[in-house]
């Protein structure tokens, strides 16, 4: 049992859950991921790690609400317990002192981006961050993006905060100001896509997190197929990042709504409350 | 004079075909009367040979002829931790049953039934406390709880070991709980037998990924295990890298079973992972794994179930009960075909397969005949689920993350047959992981091989 320690609103269906797992926190690393079990009937459900606390032996997360799962998770408090929790997953990202790098995050995904630039910054590079959402109160953590980013953008599709368009919009024009050596980018499958084809001209080294449907998280069931080339990468074990100009991105989307019909008829069950406690 | 075997009394396939209830309903108490008392109880018992883990075969069913179950019960626990598991899934047939004197003119002791029904008794009379040994205040490292770890967990428990065993997934039992079905292995039962490796001293430490949350170095250099035994079998699923498979629909089998034993897809949503059964379901492949998945399909409701199988029925790899079985059920089998690709909507979802015919050439490395394909024999059919039960390839992650541990061409790890020992001393392996994907049975003789050669390595070490 994993005892929830804070938890906290972010933003519109965004929380944050702040778990107790010495284990899981002593290992993990930045673009690694974990999964979770609430309880008995509920789902396997991986989540990047947003942050980690190897003295507090803590790991913090950072979900949105968007079926069955995620909003029973929502409904946890501090003080309850998650009866599984795994990890963590996967290869963590590659930090090295590149020169100028881009770190992109788009709506829930700026959660496993901070890690990143964090490191990223640590480790000697100069970090320009862009977080960006549909309106301003999907965004979150603006101080905390601040603080290991040399600069940092904020763009919103209404305009409600920041600048008026994509995340695309702001890289482009970074990308023509300046040499960028690397890009990370993590959000919405179709932010990836089009972050990956805005770099591409560019010849810029892009790296994106997959997300994919995932069952066990450790390479047993081949759910998390990603086509990468010409090759198909298990994202659990041979990801979650991968190179963003690789991955067959329309794939991946038609293949993360495979459930989708499935997921409404849970959560409508749920809404009548026939939720079996 | 020569009686044939009791039979199994079993669901009536139009039935079981629709729930997930246990197919085979086990023997009544005069069933297995009956049955053991066509034992012979040789002088010389060729059966015993046969064991991959050395049951006293004529000991437990001379016991059983004898009306003392408990005694019965106690001599099948002497060697083997599972029973009931066993009595279920293992290949008596090509084991035990196979050296039968009775089998040369008819048919064999039924010795897996019988040892099904002294398990069960047990369980439901309640398993008494095992005896516990004197410590022998040494810690023993077991990463995975499938039948291998479990098996020397078991042992090394009975020997005094302080023993824990590192489980990645959230449910011990490996393939027990996430593959083998419920109504060919019901959960309870494997539940029942994993807590009388508890009630033996073993600690189960369950969602702990050896090779992520933590490596074999650590547990022996920073956690005090003096010895590990890795067990973490063919967890990988192989693909055929064909056109179109990874389209939605197409599960590989391990993904299959295990949405629907281990994370009871169906019972959805009262159990929130789903999975999807389309009308028309073709599982890749015959071994015991893809007669599992052509047998769920039909439980999910798909309406017609199909093997398709490059080589003929003679080579299908499964145990002739399960192919029995799936037959029975309504499973068709379409021999001497392979797809080579599959095609789908704008979804992205399969919705049909291109398949080729093959016919039997000359015997390959494994001594069966190789499947040619046939130019030209290429013909579509439709179909909206795919499940690649072609086997699966060692798990890497803890081969990888082990320094000093030599690895096969296979990414099996290297380990001698006898012993389970490796090329680090401390470190013994068996099961699948070293194997390949083989039987529950022959993990299950690995691990209690490996457990006799860490007890003889520790004590050596202490002398």
């Amino acid at each position: 049992m994993y005892k929830i320690l804070h938890k906290e609103p972010l933003g519109t269906n965004l929380h944050l859950l702040e778990v107790e797992a010495p284990r899981i926190a002593r290992k993990a690393k930045s673009g690694q991921f974990i999964i979770l079990r609430l309880k008995e009937e509920a789902e396997r459900i991986p989540l990047t790690i947003a942050d980690y606390s190897r003295e507090k032996g803590t790991l913090t997360i950072i979900f949105q609400e968007v079926g069955y799962s995620t909003r029973e998770l929502a409904g946890c408090r501090a003080g309850d317990t998650i009866l599984d929790l795994v990890g963590p997953l996967g290869l963590p990202s590659e930090i090295e002192k590149y020169g100028t790098v881009v770190c992109v995050g788009g709506g829930v995904g700026i959660a496993p981006v901070y890690p990143i630039a964090r490191d990223l910054k640590k480790a000697g590079n100069r970090v320009l961050s862009i977080i960006g959402a549909r309106n301003s109160s999907l965004l979150f953590w603006r101080e905390k993006m601040a603080e290991v980013s040399d600069r940092l953008f904020i763009a919103t599709d209404d305009g409600s905060e920041g600048r008026k368009g994509f995340v695309s919009d702001v890289l482009k024009e970074i990308l023509d100001a300046e040499q960028v050596m690397r890009v990370w980018a993590i959000g919405p499958m179709i932010m990836m896509k089009v972050v990956a084809e805005t770099t591409r001209p560019y010849g810029v080294p892009t790296i994106v997190s997959m997300n994919p449907i995932m069952v066990d998280g450790t390479g047993m069931c081949g759910a998390c197929r990603v086509a990468v080339g010409q090759q198909t990468r298990f994202a659990c074990v041979d990801g979650p990042e991968f190179d963003g100009h690789l991955v067959d991105f329309d794939l991946a989307m038609k293949r993360a709504a495979f459930f989708k019909d499935k997921e409404q008829q849970a959560l409508e069950m749920c809404r009548c409350g026939g939720e079996g406690k | 004079m020569k009686k044939g075997r009791v039979g199994m009394p079993a669901q009536d396939p139009q039935i079981r075909k629709g729930n997930f209830h246990e197919v085979a309903l086990g023997y009544t108490p005069e069933m297995a009367a009956e049955e053991a008392a066509r034992c012979l109880n040789c002088k010389n018992p060729q059966c015993v040979k046969g064991c991959p883990v050395e049951v006293d075969i004529p000991g437990f069913i001379q016991a059983l002829k004898e009306g003392d179950l408990k005694r019965s019960a106690m001599i099948l626990k002497g060697k083997n931790n599972l029973p009931a598991v066993c009595g279920r899934v293992c290949p008596q047939e090509t084991q035990c049953e196979a050296r039968c004197i009775l089998g040369k003119k008819g048919e064999p002791v039924a010795i897996g039934r019988l040892e099904r029904f002294v398990a069960d008794w047990e369980r439901a009379t309640g398993v008494p406390q095992p005896e516990r040994p004197v410590p022998k205040n040494k810690k023993v490292a077991v990463i995975g709880s499938g039948p291998a770890g479990l098996t020397a967990a078991g042992d090394l428990a009975k020997m005094g070991y302080e023993v824990t065993v590192f489980e990645a997934l959230h449910t011990p039992g490996g393939v027990l709980m996430y593959g083998i079905p419920e109504f060919r292995l019901p959960k309870e039962v494997v539940r029942q037998e994993i807590d009388y490796i508890r009630r033996l001293g073993v600690d189960i430490q369950v969602n702990q990924v050896v090779g992520k949350t933590f490596t074999v170095d650590e547990l022996l250099k920073q956690e005090g295990y003096e010895a590990v035994f890795i067990g973490t079998g063919a967890g990988l699923p192989n693909f055929m890298n064909i056109p179109g498979e990874n389209l939605t629909g197409i599960y590989s089998a391990n993904e299959f079973l295990t949405r629907t034993n281990l994370m009871k897809a169906y019972l959805f949503p009262q159990y929130a992972t789903p999975i999807k059964v389309g009308r028309r379901v073709a599982v890749i492949g015959a071994g015991n794994v893809a007669m599992d998945a052509a047998r769920t399909a039909l439980r999910l409701g798909a309406e017609e179930s199909t093997i398709i199988y490059r080589r003929s029925e003679e080579e299908m790899p499964a145990r002739h009960e399960e192919i029995e079985h799936a037959r029975e059920e309504g499973v068709r089998f379409m021999l001497l075909t392979s797809p080579v690709a599959y095609t789908g909507d704008e979804k992205g979802q399969v919705r049909g397969m291109t398949c080729q015919r093959f016919s039997l050439g000359d015997p390959d490395e494994s001594g069966r005949r190789r499947p040619v394909p046939i130019p030209g024999s290429e013909f579509d059919m439709e179909i909206d689920t795919v499940v690649v039960a072609i086997g699966q390839t060692p798990n890497p992650l803890v081969p990888r993350t082990t320094e000093g541990l030599v690895i096969g061409k296979h990414g099996n790890i290297v380990a001698d047959e006898g012993s389970g020992a490796t090329s680090r001393p401390e470190i013994f392996a068996g099961g699948d992981i070293v194997t390949g994907a083989a039987t529950v049975i022959l993990a299950m003789g690995a691990g209690k091989r490996a457990a006799r050669s860490i007890d003889e390595y520790l004590q050596r070490k202490q002398s």
